[in-house]
């Protein structure tokens, strides 16, 4: 048996080598196809790692909690039942990477000029430095100092559009539970600036407090934030937000809050497996090619072989071992290739060039490639399966060889 | 006891329109210990016999037996088995591996049997010096005479000590000398381990030490020489 493999191991790798050119060939091809599959990856991950990371560990939090029907209507009647306090009294100890308590509400910021509809956040600028997109260091002017902050941070853009500028007064207006009317003049103490352009017109910030009594809420909030170590194993932060709170309220994951981004997410994994799959498939081509050639090549000796009494398992697995050596040599320096190529890129590619079209689509304008450990496995894992079963054919065909035919065939 | 014995072979190829009778009827039986040779003009039949006795090819009708057991509905793994064990080949057309070394070529058949590495390396090297091609046994086929490879054929065939050897023209592309020394290797093993040999040739000191001679015409027998009292 250890003898039988021996023999053919030897044969296999001989044999590879018989036909150098058509084996470089080959070879070359696995290794541009494997580095193709994982640098397409690396960049691809990291794009989107980007874009749900800026977007995510922004705002939405990975996990967040509501009134039942906050998502259908982020209204201000739509408020958590338990107080602020109590909130916090909970989940002050649960060990969470960061969380916070929040008022989002729509309201109308206008300027002397111009009105816009937006989404009014009151926050806690403290709790809120671990998730939000807003670079506080980054903002013109400055950020919010407490929840009793009488000032209001917007983005540049808005500030543009409503032709207002920092230092000047703005008016908000929204309802409170009772549908009245609230309405408050704030001086634009910030303007911040996001990666994503359309956050910048979307979100204004103001303290938490103040907003409570803009709204005449008290001391309620309508959402929990929280966030966790990584936005793929939300499942465990999930359980312990839902164990914390009482019935009656709604615990959601960050891809059921922003269902855009969550399906982006699956969109962008199946697309990277489809990548590695049409990759191989263009692969399996040629090697099936090379295989077929390589036994057409060697039909009477693989009859004397089986003439003189080796099984035809012993002709089939020749031919799957010579192509598993093939593949094997050129994952390996594929994958050596893939991570030179990758490594020195780790810092960030400057697409710039391209990235006004990028940002609005969430993309920040430089890209950090990720080498996922496990996108390399799939790779290699791809090409090794699915290349074993490509090989098999041509195999097979061989180790169906009639001896004496194949032993006095004239090529 | 018989080594081989054909019972009523036929085997029939059509060539064009025509239909070629390479066995026609033939019985044959060889006693263990037997030392046959098969000759004939050129498209007598006796490769297609020497394959139908190797498990190499079916016959259309009739039987075969190896050491009383009959072989000619054995499947093809134990067709595989049976060649592996007991029969060494040397055939006409096409002998060795192409990228093995003589000495690798030699060794092949026993690595497949899962003989271990240092005896078949010491059988290998003996038998590469009796048939005369010490210190060439790191060459490819490629490298080597056609002569040269024959007898490395011949080497692979016998090394193994296979209780029956069937050899299509062994003595093909060699000199008289050469030839003879291979033939005095075949007559030890004959002799001295009671090998059985069937041999297709058509070489005339072949035949003058066979212990029977079988002459072949159209896949029929035609004449049977006992030379055994000479
Ligand atoms: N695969 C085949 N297809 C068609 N005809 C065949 C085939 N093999 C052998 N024959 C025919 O069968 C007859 C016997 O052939 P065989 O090879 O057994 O003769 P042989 O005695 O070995 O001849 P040689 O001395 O030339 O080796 C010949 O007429 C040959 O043409
Ligand atoms: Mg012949």
């Amino acid at each position: 048996m250890i003898n039988t493999l021996r023999i053919l191991t030897m044969l296999a790798w001989r044999n590879l080598w018989r036909n150098h050119r058509r084996t470089l060939i080959m070879l070359g091809a696995v290794v541009i196809g494997v580095w193709a599959m994982i640098f397409m990856t690396a960049l691809t991950m990291g794009m989107v790692n980007d874009m749900i990371e800026d977007s995510i560990s922004a705002l939405p939090g990975h996990v967040q909690v509501h009134h039942p029907d906050y998502l259908d209507d982020p209204n201000i009647t739509n408020l958590l039942p338990l107080p602020e306090e109590a909130i916090a009294d909970r989940f002050r100890s649960a060990g969470f990477l960061a969380w916070a308590t929040r008022i989002k509400v729509p309201a109308v910021l206008s300027s002397e000029r111009e009105s816009r509809g937006v989404t009014l956040l009151g926050i806690d600028p403290q709790r809120e430095e671990a998730m939000s997109f807003v670079d506080y260091s980054a903002v013109e002017g400055r950020f919010l100092e407490g929840p009793d902050d009488a000032g209001i941070v917007i983005g540049r853009k808005l500030a543009e559009t409503l032709e207002t500028e920092l230092g000047k007064r703005v008016v908000l207006m929204s309802q409170d539970p009772d549908n009245d009317i609230a309405d408050r003049g704030f001086r634009v103490v910030g303007l911040f600036s996001a990666d994503v352009q359309a956050y910048e017109e979307q979100y204004v910030f103001a303290g938490k407090k103040t907003v409570q009594d803009l709204l005449r809420v008290g001391d309620r909030v309508t959402s929990i934030v929280v966030l966790g170590d990584d936005y793929r194993d939300v499942e465990p932060v999930f359980a312990k937000v839902s164990a914390l709170v009482d019935d009656g309220v709604t615990v959601s994951r960050w891809m059921e809050i922003d269902t855009y981004l969550g399906t982006m997410l699956r969109v962008m994994d199946g697309f990277v497996l489809v990548w590695v799959i049409v990759i191989f498939l263009a692969l399996s081509f040629g090697l099936v090619n090379t295989l077929v050639m390589a036994v057409f090549e060697r039909v009477r000796e693989i009859g004397l072989m089986l003439a003189l009494g080796m099984k035809p398992s012993g002709i089939l697995g020749q031919i799957v071992i010579e192509s598993m050596m093939l593949l094997v040599t050129g994952l390996t320096i594929g994958n050596l290739l893939a991570w030179a190529t990758i490594k020195p890129l780790e810092s960030g590619i400057d697409i710039s060039v391209v990235a006004e079209g990028m940002a609005m689509m969430g993309a920040a304008s430089v890209l950090y490639p990720q080498l996922r450990f496990e996108d390399v496995i799939l790779a290699n894992t791809v090409v090794l399966i699915l290349g074993f079963f490509a090989s098999l054919s041509p195999a097979w065909r061989a180790s169906r060889f009639q001896p004496i035919e194949a032993i006095t065939r004239v090529n | 006891m018989t080594a081989v014995r054909c019972v009523d072979l036929c085997k029939t190829y059509r060539q064009g329109d025509q239909d070629i009778k390479a066995l026609d009827h033939l019985s044959m039986e060889v006693e263990e210990g037997g030392f046959v040779c098969l000759s004939s003009p050129s498209g007598g039949g006796k490769t297609t016999l020497l394959n139908a006795i190797g498990g190499l090819d079916k016959p259309d009708s009739g039987e075969v037996y190896i050491a009383g057991e009959r072989i000619d509905n054995l499947s093809k793994g134990n067709l595989a088995e049976l060649r592996l064990h007991r029969i060494g080949f040397v055939f006409q057309a096409f002998n060795l591996i192409p990228v093995l070394s003589a000495r690798e070529n030699v060794e092949f058949v026993m690595q497949v049997q899962g003989v271990p590495a240092s005896e078949r390396r010491e059988k290998s090297l003996e038998i590469l010096e009796e048939v005369g091609l010490e210190g060439l046994e790191d060459r490819l086929p490629s490298e080597m005479s056609g002569g040269q490879q024959q007898r490395v054929a011949v080497a692979r065939a016998i090394v193994s000590n296979p209780a029956l050897v069937l050899a299509d023209e062994p003595t093909a592309n060699l000199d008289s000398k050469t030839a003879d020394g291979l033939i005095d290797l075949f007559k030890h093993l004959n002799e001295h381990h009671g090998t059985t040999f069937i041999i297709a040739t058509h070489d005339q000191r072949v035949m003058a030490y066979a212990k029977r001679l079988v002459r072949m015409l159209d896949g029929r027998i035609v004449e049977e020489i006992d030379q055994n009292a000479a």
